[in-house]
């Protein structure tokens, strides 16, 4: 039987760690990801939980830490935000290379300079590349889910890769919503006992881990870890399967929000998408073919299924909450472009960049877009190629 | 998991045949690789006049002097790297240095 | 806490680190961490961590592990949080039932990834009370990249960031105070200590750290013929002349307890030290006589500071 609750998107993560109960957690505050360990450490503290809490000098140590856990046969976890997970950065790519399922609670915040503690996802979006497994929630209810499923995807035998589950700063993580719980027991069985093949602590055999490895040996390393990202998208697939047999949501690498006939569409990450959403009802009353990509798995990048989704579209806007300083956009609009490019899906697209450092982002900027949309259909011209919604020029 | 069989890690290894995260399964596999023959120089162990004082035993930076029964045995010469460290502590001279492998 | 020292027993135990690692010939830094894994009981299971450093790239050259115990190298500046988790897994399985044996943690680091890069880390963990010992050789460089000056770098050192030039003498700082610092932190253990005749020392030390409950710190002086630039077999030598002239003095702190475990009976002067070594060759030019007599006097006034120290008890 589910629990109804309000909830913030942190105690809703944090609810869920508790029902996981995994076995150590470092971490270092920083806003407004701070109240996840400041959660945990008050379940330890009641005996809610059997999990070790590290209370560590940094967030490189604490990345540090959890690798370190994790390599010792330990389920391990934290969480952070902004330059917390910049300071993090190198133990990012060590955690993927080692191949560790450990976990990371990440409540996007934008990144320094200026200093600035509210929403975007220029914190996550920089540690694309790091090769670790991305999954980002629209609402509360999104993250709680999307943290329950993360051990099962991450420690799976074909995949064996961190996993970073995404929130918008400020936007889920601190605002209470109406959301479902999953029973404690229903959640323990659902992700299980953690019982790793090889770890430091095997009293069986010692275990060695990181070593230096020449030219000869990085190459295939690598192509070991890309291997493991893509056996990812089944795993992802699969887990969302399981738990939707649970709890009754469904998931998939992405929601198509009134899709199916659309003419115009939005790509999007997070929880502007349920600004978005509104802006479709809202023109669908007034009879306009309008629709929706939002996505939930990042990484791996679900290229052939985003480009499929949107070949029938007459337009498409990509939005970024982050800018690459490209000079081409941002990351989601060059990787969407690129999937288009790659399935022969000639859909005009642009990429608008948004909600940088909390920017907000309003049902009237969706119907602005949804507007420039038809006009780029109806013209066959794109004057703005890229550009920043929400900006006073 | 099994030990890792580092003879079947070579560097014309595919893929596949790497371990995930590089990780070693067992321990000491560095056995494998001679690093006796870097040596420009060797010491010599002149049994008669050891002593089995062990005093050269703990300054060896390459474990190559093996101990059994308290005693050291003859260098391991597929490891010894012939720094002399040895033969400098040896207070009864049953060590020298002789030139090349 | 340590037991009775018995070196020819000792000397028969077997090795937990492997030869065929790729450290230079001569060098201190494995002859360290041989010393201080010997003082492990046998049957007790250790997990090695390791910074960044010589040591680690020649020690797990893929698919080549040195180590006969679980071994973890991860970064550069973190050896001590990433042992910090390990040992906090350990405590986790091991109340859970998951684990029975007993593990010891134990981190190397050198001088660049303690003093410098790993600073930090280490404070952390030592300031949290993990079980654990880091053992840091140091050998007053960053020796892997090429003998480039650290905050171990005695003053004067040619180095390749502080080369002796005409209008340079060297490192220009004295050596941070690393044990000090530590101790600083109120850890259960502290010491210092090289490598000396029968290794009694080090091992008594590398015993009495690894089994006292709580963090400890060794700080081992472990030279590197290639950045001190003597002779490869001299090392034993070179750290006899490091103690008698007080160069580097060999102390434990215990519980907050100065204690100083050696004094010369005829301290000898720092040129003894520092001719031995071509790294400080330039102080030997005629009319470099006031840096080596400042040299003794930072030498002089530290020893001093040591002695009052240990004699506050």
């Amino acid at each position: 039987m589910s629990i109804r609750e309000r909830l913030s998107g942190n105690e809703a993560i944090s609810l869920a760690i508790k029902q996981i109960n995994p076995d150590v957690m470092p971490a270092f505050p920083i806003t407004p990801s701070t109240e996840i360990p400041q959660y945990v450490a008050n379940y330890i503290a009641n005996g809610k939980m059997d999990t070790e809490f590290i209370p560590v000098e940094s967030e490189h140590s604490s990345m540090s830490a959890t690798v370190g856990a994790s390599a010792a046969g330990a389920r391990a976890l934290t969480a952070t935000s902004s330059c917390g997970l910049a300071l993090m950065w190198e133990e990012l790519y060590v955690a993927a290379s080692n191949r560790l399922p450990l976990a990371l609670a990440l409540v996007n915040r934008a990144l320094s300079g200026p200093i600035n503690i509210n929403c975007d996802h220029s914190d996550s979006m920089g540690a694309r590349d790091t090769g670790w497994i991305q999954i980002y929630a629209e609402n509360n209810q999104e993250v709680y889910d999307n943290m329950v499923q993360a051990f099962r995807i991450s420690e799976h035998k074909d995949v064996m890769l961190p996993i970073m589950i995404c929130q918008d700063g400020f936007i889920t993580s601190h605002a209470v919503e109406n959301i479902e719980l999953l029973e404690d027991d229903i959640v323990k069985n659902f992700v299980g006992e953690y019982e790793p093949e090889n770890y430091l602590l095997n009293p069986n055999q010692p275990m060695a881990v990181g070593p230096y490895a020449v030219s000869n040996y990085y190459m295939e390393t690598k192509m070991g870890q890309r291997t493991a990202m893509h056996n990812a998208k089944q795993v992802i697939l699969d887990v969302a399967k399981e738990y939707e047999a649970i709890s009754g949501r469904k998931y998939g690498f992405f929601e198509e929000y009134k899709l199916e006939d659309a003419e115009y569409a939005v790509l999007i990450i997070g929880s502007a998408a349920g600004t978005c959403k509104d802006a479709v009802d809202k023109l669908r009353a007034e009879g306009k073919k309008v629709g929706l990509l939002k996505l939930r798995v990042f990484r791996p990048f679900p290229a052939e299924e985003i480009a499929a989704a949107l070949a029938h579209c007459k337009s498409v806007a990509i939005m970024d909450r982050t800018d690459s300083f490209s000079g081409n956009g941002g990351p989601l609009g060059a990787e969407v472009s690129q999937a288009f490019y790659n399935a022969r899906t000639s859909v005009p697209a642009v990429n608008y960049i948004y909600g940088l450092g909390g920017r907000d982002i309003r049902v009237e900027d969706f119907e602005d877009i949804y507007s420039r949309l038809e006009t780029i259909a109806a013209t066959g011209q794109i004057t703005d190629q890229f550009d920043y919604i929400g900006l006073r020029k | 998991m099994a030990a890792t069989d580092i003879s079947k890690i070579t560097e014309k290894s595919k893929w596949q045949d790497i371990t995930p995260g590089n990780q070693i399964y067992g321990a000491g596999t560095s056995k494998d690789f001679k690093t006796g023959e870097w040596r420009t120089q060797t010491p010599v162990w002149i049994p008669e006049k050891c002593k089995q004082c062990l005093l050269c035993v703990p300054v060896c930076p390459d474990s190559s002097i093996p101990v059994k029964n308290c005693e050291r045995l003859e260098f391991d010469y597929d490891h010894c790297k012939g720094c002399g460290i040895c033969a400098k502590v040896c207070p009864f001279d049953s060590i020298t240095m002789k030139e090349g492998q | 806490m340590a037991t009775k020292y018995n070196f020819k027993e000792e000397m028969n135990k077997p090795e937990r680190l492997a030869p065929g690692h790729r450290m230079c010939a001569g060098c201190g830094g494995t002859i360290a961490v041989r010393a201080v894994l010997r003082a492990l009981h046998e049957g007790d299971k250790a997990v090695i961590g390791n910074a960044t450093g010589c040591l680690e790239v020649s020690t797990f050259m893929y698919p080549y592990t040195a180590w006969e115990d679980s071994y973890i190298h991860n970064a550069f500046e973190n050896a001590g949080a990433t042992l910090s988790g390990v040992e906090t897994a350990y405590n986790v399985l091991k109340k859970k039932g998951k684990i029975d044996d007993t593990y010891k943690f134990i981190t190397f680091g050198g001088d660049g990834g303690t003093y410098d890069i790993g600073f930090q880390s280490l404070s952390g963990a030592m300031e949290r009370g993990h079980d654990m010992v880091y053992v840091c050789y140091d050998n007053g460089a960053y020796m892997n990249t090429g003998i480039q000056r650290s905050s171990a770098t005695p003053r004067y050192a040619d180095t390749t960031t502080t080369p002796v030039g005409s209008q340079s003498d060297g490192k220009l700082q004295g050596r941070k105070d690393l044990a000090a610092i530590i101790a600083a932190h109120n850890v259960p253990y502290v010491a210092q200590t090289t490598f000396l005749g029968n290794f009694k020392d080090i091992h008594t030390k590398a015993e009495t750290a690894i089994y006292t409950p709580g963090p400890a710190f060794l700080n081992v002086m472990a030279p590197c013929p290639r950045g001190w630039r003597y002779d490869a077999s001299d090392i034993m030598t070179i750290c006899k002349l490091a103690v008698e002239t007080c160069y580097w003095p060999l102390f434990e702190v215990i519980d907050g307890k100065w204690i100083l475990n050696y004094e010369p009976k005829k301290k000898l002067p720092i040129e003894d030290f520092l001719k031995a070594q071509g790294r400080f060759k330039h102080l030997f030019k005629p009319g470099n006589e006031h840096l080596i007599q400042q040299f003794q006097e930072e030498v002089d006034r530290r020893w001093e500071d040591l002695q009052y120290n240990c004699s506050r008890n």
